[in-house]
């Protein structure tokens, strides 16, 4: 990182001003920049940092935030790995992860290359596959606990109607985790579709118009030069899409409260139920670590990945 | 083909029912807010309301404490929406055209805490929040959201794009730095301003786990929290229910068409070039 080269002021002007005051020297040559992001850093830095430190403390003690807290060092992080309700968590998580990811990038993929033309009423249909997605989960779980319920619910019926049995959806143990999936892709798969519409509409005309002289089908155009233009915002998409998926919460509290039989208590769920409603504070900062965790190794990858690319793309 | 003789584009087959695939549920809640709870619980269900019912309505805006969830989402998000707005401006016009020592340093920092998950802070967070005296109030809701890294870094990116020649002259002309940025670069900066906008409404509004976490008086509720609770206490309410969730939504759905075209260009712009 090249921090410090920009800010030394340049000599030219050190030489014009014959005594550059010493807070210049100090804090650079707009020192009054710092009353601009002060408010700002402090909170950012202070609702992020200090917290995440805070958290590593707590991971390591026992404490119901109550009484004294004491220090166990790694103990927490040893009973989650033998706590079979944890061990199911962190199945739930991946199993929900591995099937939103790849279902809403490539969903979101074939939407919008669907989208992609200029035909009429195009603008509405972007709209009402965008819209769900600015929908809140607690809104969407209160909608589809009422789509969905196996009494009442519109799904049953028309279930019934085709004449399929009857199903329990959410109140399920074998169903509920893939209905979330469900729920999930149809209020996310929105995102997706726009930020592919607009990789799309950034691919240069003269490239695709030169493949059509060479006399290229659609499929090869679409192999050769859209697919490999899309290439970035796809990973993108794939790190985005597993970090909401990873951090799946406010949709299972809105509809299924990690239940049935604790068949949708997800990573974040189990945080919330082991720090919020048992008062287990430093167990839940040790499991919410090891989210953390699996979630700044994603991060890191990908940076070192785009790092990589920038630097071949010098060479 | 006997596709090409259509009056219409063949995409058209297969995008309309793609497009109510997504709409009808939306659809199917605004219908059946206007449905009395007699129809609702009919078997098989009926798609068009009987008569326009505002039971439901009246259930929720009458009774409980709903109108008082909806000022409390109401204040949380005019307040970090405002905030943001000021704070974001000024970090990122420092972070955009000021030199000054530890700005890559802090600028850096910040860019590292959009990775740091949520539920990793908020345990903390909450401990801080009651360390202050703000757990249970709306105070606790408004202060860890004053402003956002996401919120500095989109406004950095647009105000470096502008052109510095007009700012020049006006620094020549004795403005000072703060006066540049709010009578020059902010009036050109509208498009980004509104995206700040929105995206803090809509991420504030929506928010359940914090307001779940912080708060636990039910006249303190966001609507969110309010309408898990409201449901799960109404199980046979459904008008009602539905009548909430659609005043839940409508606010950000508003937000949303009013700002659309904007909005969408910029969160992809920062997505695809970012």
């Amino acid at each position: 990182m090249a921090a410090a080269a920009p800010v030394a002021p340049p000599a030219r002007r050190a030489a014009a001003a014959p005594a550059p005051s010493w807070r210049r020297r100090v804090f650079g040559e707009h020192p009054s920049a710092w009353l601009f992001i002060l408010p700002s850093t402090l909170l950012i830095l202070g609702f992020n940092f200090l917290p995440m430190a805070w958290a590593f403390l707590l991971s390591l003690q026992r404490s119901d935030l109550v009484t004294p807290a004491e220090w166990i060092g790694l103990d927490n992080y040893r009973a989650l790995l033998r706590d079979p309700t944890f061990g199911d968590a962190v199945q739930h998580t991946l199993v929900y992860t591995a099937l939103f990811v790849p279902l809403s990038v490539i969903g979101g993929l074939a939407i919008a290359l669907m989208l992609n033309r200029r035909i009429r009423f195009i603008g509405v249909y972007r709209t009402l596959v965008f819209v769900p997605f600015i929908m809140s989960a607690a809104a969407q779980g209160v909608l589809f606990s009422f789509i969905l319920d196996p009494q009442y619910g519109l799904a049953n019926a028309a279930l019934d109607g085709v004449g399929i049995a009857r199903q329990g959806f959410l109140q399920d143990p074998g169903q509920a985790l893939y209905v979330l999936v469900g729920i999930g892709l149809w209020g996310g798969l929105g995102f997706c579709v726009i930020v592919f519409l607009a990789a799309l509409q950034d691919i240069p005309r003269e490239l695709l118009e030169a493949a059509s002289i060479d006399g290229a089908r659609r499929w090869a155009t679409l192999r050769k030069i859209v697919l490999p233009s899309l290439r970035p915002v796809t990973i993108f998409l794939l790190v985005w899409q597993t970090f909401q998926a990873l951090q799946l919460f406010d949709l299972v509290y809105a509809t299924s409260r990690g239940g049935p039989l604790g068949a949708t208590t997800v990573v974040v769920y189990y945080v919330y139920e082991q720090a919020f409603q048992f008062f287990h504070a430093g167990y839940g900062s040790a499991a919410a670590y090891v989210l953390a965790l699996a979630i700044f190794a994603l991060g890191g990858t990908q940076l070192a990945v785009r790092a990589l690319r920038r630097r071949r793309a010098v060479a | 083909m006997t596709l090409r003789r259509l009056p219409f584009s063949p995409w058209h087959l297969v995008l309309a029912p793609l497009a109510l695939l997504f709409a009808a549920p939306l659809i199917w809640l605004f219908l059946t807010s206007f449905m009395s709870n007699a129809q609702i619980n009919q078997f098989p269900p009926t798609i068009i309301p009987d008569a326009l019912h505002l039971t439901g309505y009246d259930y929720v805006l009458s009774n409980g404490l709903f109108p008082r969830w909806f000022l409390n989402s109401a204040i949380v998000s005019a307040a970090a929406v405002a905030s943001n707005l000021v704070l974001c401006s000024l970090a990122a016009y420092a972070f955009a055209r000021m030199r000054f020592r530890g700005s890559n340093v802090v600028f850096g920092l910040m860019l590292t805490t959009l990775v740091i998950p949520f539920q990793l802070t908020m345990i903390p967070t909450f401990l801080i929040m009651k360390e202050l005296g703000l757990i249970d109030s709306l105070g606790a809701l408004i202060v860890p959201g004053l402003v956002s890294a996401f919120g500095i870094f989109l406004l950095r990116q647009f105000f470096v794009s502008l052109p510095r020649e007009l700012e020049e002259a006006a620094r020549i002309d004795g403005c000072s730095r703060l006066t540049v940025l709010v009578k020059i670069v902010l009036p050109l900066a509208r498009p980004a301003l509104t995206t700040l906008a929105v995206l803090t409404f809509l991420t504030v509004w929506n928010d359940l786990t914090w307001p779940l976490i912080a708060i636990s008086s039910d006249e303190n509720y966001t609507l969110q929290l309010g309408l898990t609770t409201f449901q799960g206490q109404h199980r046979t309410e459904w008008a009602a229910v539905m009548a909430g969730d659609v005043l839940t939504t409508l606010p950000v759905l508003i937000a949303f068409l009013l700002a659309q075209r904007t909005f969408i260009q910029s969160l992809t712009s920062s997505a695809v070039k970012g």
